[in-house]
């Protein structure tokens, strides 16, 4: 007889814990074959707002820290990543790509996460800039996080879209909300189970599966939260973002590519979620005396 | 005595509390100054007013009686062809010239002030430093200008400076004591402001930017930290003291953004030569030229108006 | 004793000192500015521009429709495919720098108009709003022909016509802030200013006009709020960038949802002004008068909350309410006036609304004695003690010459306070400790920190706010980001 196999559980990820969803709910995507991909949480408005809670915690930390620990951080997730790669390829495959694929788009995400590792303390020098003012100041700008950003993640792509989108966020300092695709969710959680055993804090990244519709407009008129970032495709839903974001002048930034091509990453996606800073100081001029005798 | 010494002990504490000072800040606030447009009626009154506080000077050591003796003249009569002028202040002279001042300016309301305390480097012990002020207030000196020991005040040696001041303050007698900073090596206005506050808490009845032999003399910045230092001792205390910005300002402008300057920072009670001067000696020329410009509305030439 | 004065005190006042407007031409009618000539409004209205420091009536302005703002655009958009965008970038320059030589040479009839235009005194147009004017078309008419240096690994392109809609605090320098950085990326220009002081603007098309620039490169459509709804409701703009209420950028932002349609908002503040004990205490006495009452107020980032360490407070207090007793109050003309008029009537209610909800909120209000003219808007400076973090003076834009104070004694309290407030343009930090600059103007969340200095301005020093305060950078290489497209 052979032997019962275990059901995986997936959770949420929020505040470096994996409670179930608050609301109890869950649903059964299933795959091409007709297949339940398992059982997820279905996270409610409740799970949205205990999930920015986190991240507005987090942020201080977060960006505070040096960006060279980012760096490692960040590098470490990498590392993590490289070690489960066959459960990612396991899942992606369950979800529907061919095996070449799901190793390709595994390989990407690791790829991809090394790329932004190293960018965390190198974008500042290109970002930020020290001005000629005509007065006696000294004058410069320099590019900060934006704060709490909430991510919708790309409706078709399990692994490749959520890295690419969630990566360049933390790696300028902010701390995120990520809403994972809807239809494709077992890589979104299990990249939260990588989170948590790398070094990334508590908070900087939180994962809720479930309804994008029911999710969204919770998180894009949330007054704490700073900017959007939207990986989807659908310009109706876009629009609604874009007009829910008003409330609290957040920023939206909405990107459609491919991210399984390889220059689908850049600078942009760090600098876009940074706000500019300039600060000026006076610069006293002494001197100048001299002797007439 | 014993209070005296009971403030020495807390000088360094007092000049603990002068403000710091922020030089490109002043700088602005300078320049609000320099803007400030004065026409007409309210320009005659304070060109005049400018004259009446001016301390004429002649400081070299080439000084001779005789020239001493023209400027008395010219201190009286500034420019007969103008009617209703007002004198000058006083006249600025070393030790040795005071009692041919004095007697030059015998029944006119023009003081004599005495440079001293081995003007102008003051680097001489305090017992020369006494006896060279007591012996131009025995000459009829009305107001004493002395120099501070910049020397011990940029070696941190407050306590040294302070007590100078107040010994001299004592040998003056009924003579008023300027104290002169001589800014242009304290460098900084931090320095200047400290200063400034030990001056006024030792003694002086005005404080004064400069000897005149040291680049750069009185400066809008440098008088404006001192005016500050005053009008805060002011608040404290209610008790006035004058101010003398000298050497460097030789156009009617400038003294006009002076004036304006005393008057937003301390107000119109410090306008007149009993709390602000001008330590001068081409000013007076260039406020007369302008005047005589208004009276006659013809622009005019040094050469008709003595330069004595 | 309480004083050793012994002699009577001198009057010596100012006498006025009037800027002379007898060189000043202004027509009686102004019409729209469109595709390089000046064409009556389809509607055939006008409005009056009066000058808010006498409630003389100064010219009539034309009231740009939507049908006028479609001709704008249609012009916008011609001169866009047809010269502006295939001119080699060096040759855009050339034409930008020649606007800027142009402003400088007729930069007192400018400074003089805004005067008589808006309430604001001489001394600033004069010597901040004209000077930055021209610096700043001078200093993007540089950037032209030298973009690829200002994106590194990017290749940009110019997005096509931007509408623009400018307030009415700083008109002619708002108008070169759009504008400058517009042109030098290759776009096209429909600006509408604010209705009360649309004049410099008007002049400023002008210079344009004689500058020999492109017909219908920058077209300016007078009018009022629903002009500017026009310009951004519009499908053949490509971008948006407004200066203004957080209110109206919030209608715009909404309004552009859904659309490809660039936006940059730069929008309301209540910018906190922190003294700390250390501070040069004279100088920060200065950057707070020149923090609030710079313009009559009539400044998004004004610093208009004052925190000072409980400590100095009583000093800083006494001194302020000292100083406050040497501004002139008057006539804007007079080279010698502090505080000028108040822009508008509609502007002067409000103000005199938040003084009357201080008063009820219980806080305590100061004025100095002054007098003001019998005719025209104004308002003295006014101070507000015992005043609450939750008090609506506290919390909301007044934009007028109206400071609030209050006391900290910590450092992570007037962080939390500075940084408790849905806007986040900027903030003044007052203090000798150098690590203690860096740490506040790193948890300081606002776009501008201004340490031991407020209120500077410069076209090569970024400008824009965080949270409600708007996106979007104006001024220096950031501000170029604004009018470009990635491709």
């Amino acid at each position: 007889m052979s032997r019962l196999e275990i059901v995986k559980t997936y959770k949420i990820y929020i505040g470096g814990q994996f409670p179930r969803t608050e609301s109890g709910r869950y649903y059964s995507p299933v795959n091409k074959e007709g297949k339940v991909l398992g059982n997820i949480c279905l996270s409610s408005r409740k799970d949205v707002r205990n999930a920015v809670v986190a991240a507005r915690k987090a942020v201080g930390s977060w960006s505070e820290r040096s960006a060279f620990n980012r760096g490692q951080i960040l590098y470490r997730i990498a590392e993590m990543l490289e070690g489960r790669k066959a459960q990612f390829v396991e899942e992606l495959q369950f979800q529907g790509s061919s095996k070449q694929a799901a190793e390709s788009e595994v390989n990407l995400a690791i790829d991809r996460i090394v790329y932004y590792a190293g960018w965390c303390d190198k974008y500042q020098v290109i970002v930020s800039s020290v001005n000629p003012v005509a007065s006696s100041h000294f004058n410069f700008s320099v590019a900060e996080p934006m704060g709490v950003v909430g991510i919708i993640a790309p409706e078709n792509s399990s692994l490749i879209g959520l890295v690419s989108l969630v990566l360049p966020v933390i790696c300028g300092g902010n701390t995120v909300v990520v809403l994972a695709s809807e239809k494709l969710p077992l890589c979104a959680v299990t990249f939260a189970e990588v989170l948590h055993s790398s070094d990334v804090p508590g908070g900087v990244i939180n994962i809720l599966t479930g309804s994008t519709d029911e999710m969204a407009p919770t998180l894009s008129t949330h007054m704490d939260v700073n900017a959007l970032v939207y990986g989807g495709s659908d310009p109706l839903k876009l629009k609604e973002i874009q007009e829910n974001a008003v409330l609290n002048v957040k920023r939206v930034f909405a990107y459609s590519t491919d991210w399984k091509k390889a220059d689908a990453q850049g600078l942009h996606y760090i600098s876009d979620v940074q706000e500019i800073k300039t600060i000026w100081h006076p610069i006293e001029n002494v001197g100048g005396a001299t002797s007439n005798y | 005595m014993q209070m005296k010494k009971d403030i020495q002990q807390s000088i360094d504490q007092l000049l603990f509390n002068s403000p710091t000072i922020d030089k490109v800040g002043v700088e602005e606030r300078v320049a609000r100054f320099q803007t400030r447009s004065i026409k007409g009626d309210s320009k005659l009154q304070a060109l005049k007013m400018a004259l009446n506080m001016i301390d004429l000077t002649t400081l070299e050591g080439k000084d001779s009686p005789g020239k001493v003796q023209q400027m008395c003249y010219k201190a009286m009569h500034l420019h007969d062809e103008l009617p209703n002028l007002p004198t000058v202040a006083a006249v600025c002279v070393y030790p040795s010239m005071v009692k041919i001042a004095k007697s030059a300016l015998l029944n006119s309301k023009v003081n004599v002030a005495s440079v001293s305390t081995a003007f102008p480097s003051g680097q001489a012990p305090l017992a020369v430093k006494l006896a060279d002020t007591t012996f131009a207030v025995n000459e009829g000196a009305d107001e004493i200008d002395m120099v501070i020991s910049r020397g011990k005040f940029l070696a941190g040696e407050y306590s040294f400076v302070f007590d100078e001041i107040a010994a001299i303050k004592d040998a003056c007698g009924n003579a008023r004591l300027k104290v002169i900073l001589e800014t242009g090596e304290l460098l900084t206005l931090d320095n200047v402001r400290k200063a400034s506050d030990l001056a006024i808490l030792a003694g002086a009845d005005f404080i004064k930017t400069s000897t005149g032999k040291i680049q750069p003399a009185a400066t809008m910045q440098v008088t404006y930290t001192m005016l500050m230092a005053i009008k805060d001792y002011y608040e404290a205390t209610g008790k006035m003291i004058g101010m003398k910005p000298a050497g460097g300002i030789s156009t009617s402008k400038l003294a006009l953004h002076y004036l304006v300057m005393v008057k937003e920072v301390l107000g119109n009670a410090w306008l007149s030569n009993e709390w602000f001067r001008f330590g001068a000696s081409s000013l007076a020329n260039d406020v007369l030229m302008q005047l005589m410009k208004a009276e006659t509305g013809v622009y005019q030439s040094p050469d008709y108006f003595s330069i004595d | 004793m309480a004083t050793n004065k012994n002699i009577p005190e001198v009057e010596w006042e100012y006498a006025p000192s009037l800027e002379g407007t007898s060189h000043i031409q202004l027509k009686k009618k102004y019409d729209l500015f469109i595709g390089g000539k000046w064409v009556k409004p389809s509607s055939g209205k006008y409005f009056q521009s009066i000058n808010p420091a006498n409630e003389e009536v100064l010219a009539e302005v034309a009231y740009g429709s939507e049908k006028d703002v479609d001709i704008a655009v249609k012009a916008a958009r011609k001169a866009y495919n047809e010269v502006w965008s295939i001119m080699p970038a060096a040759e855009r320059a050339k034409y930008i720098y020649r606007i800027a030589r142009l402003m400088q040479e007729r930069a007192r009839e400018l400074a003089v108009i805004e005067t008589l235009d808006g309430g604001k005194t001489i001394r600033e147009a004069r010597d901040i709003d004209v000077p930055l004017a021209c610096n700043h078309f001078f200093y993007y008419a540089g950037w032209a022909d030298k973009l690829e240096y200002a994106f590194p690994n990017r290749k940009v392109e110019s997005l096509g016509v931007a509408g623009q809609i400018i307030p009415w605090n700083f008109p002619l320098l708002m108008a070169a802030w759009k504008i400058a950085p517009a042109l030098a990326a290759g776009n096209t220009v429909v600006l509408k200013p604010a209705e009360t002081t649309s004049l410099t603007a008007l002049k400023l098309a002008e210079i344009i006009e004689a500058a020999g620039l492109p017909a219908g490169v920058v077209n300016i459509v007078t009018g009022y709020g629903d002009t500017g709804a026009a310009i951004v409701n519009h499908s053949d703009v490509n971008k948006i960038a407004f200066t203004g209420s957080t209110n109206v950028g919030k209608i715009i932002q909404k309004a552009l949802a859904g659309t490809s349609k660039k936006l940059t908002l730069e929008l309301g503040g209540k910018s906190a002004n922190i003294i700390f004990d250390d501070a040069p205490i004279d100088q920060a006495v200065e950057g707070i008068v020149n923090g609030i009452f710079f313009n009559q107020g009539h400044v998004c980032c004004a610093g208009s909350r004052l925190f000072v360490q409980e400590n100095v407070a009583e000093k800083v207090i006494a001194k302020l309410k000292e100083r406050l007793k040497t501004l002139y109050v008057g006539n804007p003309l007079d080279k010698n006036t502090d505080i000028g008029a108040i822009n508008s009537k509609e502007q002067l209610a409000t103000i005199t609304k938040y003084l009357e909800i201080g008063k009820q909120e219980g806080a305590e209000m100061y004025q100095p004695a002054c007098t003001i003219p019998a005719k025209g808007f104004y308002c003295p400076p006014t101070l507000f003690t015992n005043v609450a973090q939750s008090n609506r003076i506290a919390q909301e834009e007044i934009f007028g010459p109206v400071l609030t104070i209050q006391t900290f004694r910590t450092i992570d309290e007037v962080i939390q306070k500075a940084n408790n407030s849905p806007y986040g343009l900027a903030a003044g930090v007052w203090t000798e400790k150098g690590a203690r600059i860096f740490n506040m103007a790193n948890q300081l969340n606002a776009g501008v920190i201004w340490a031991n200095t407020y209120n500077k301005f410069d076209p090569t020093s970024p400008f824009g706010g965080y949270k409600e305060s708007g996106f979007g950078r104006e001024g220096g290489v950031h501000g170029l980001a604004a009018y470009v497209k990635f491709v």
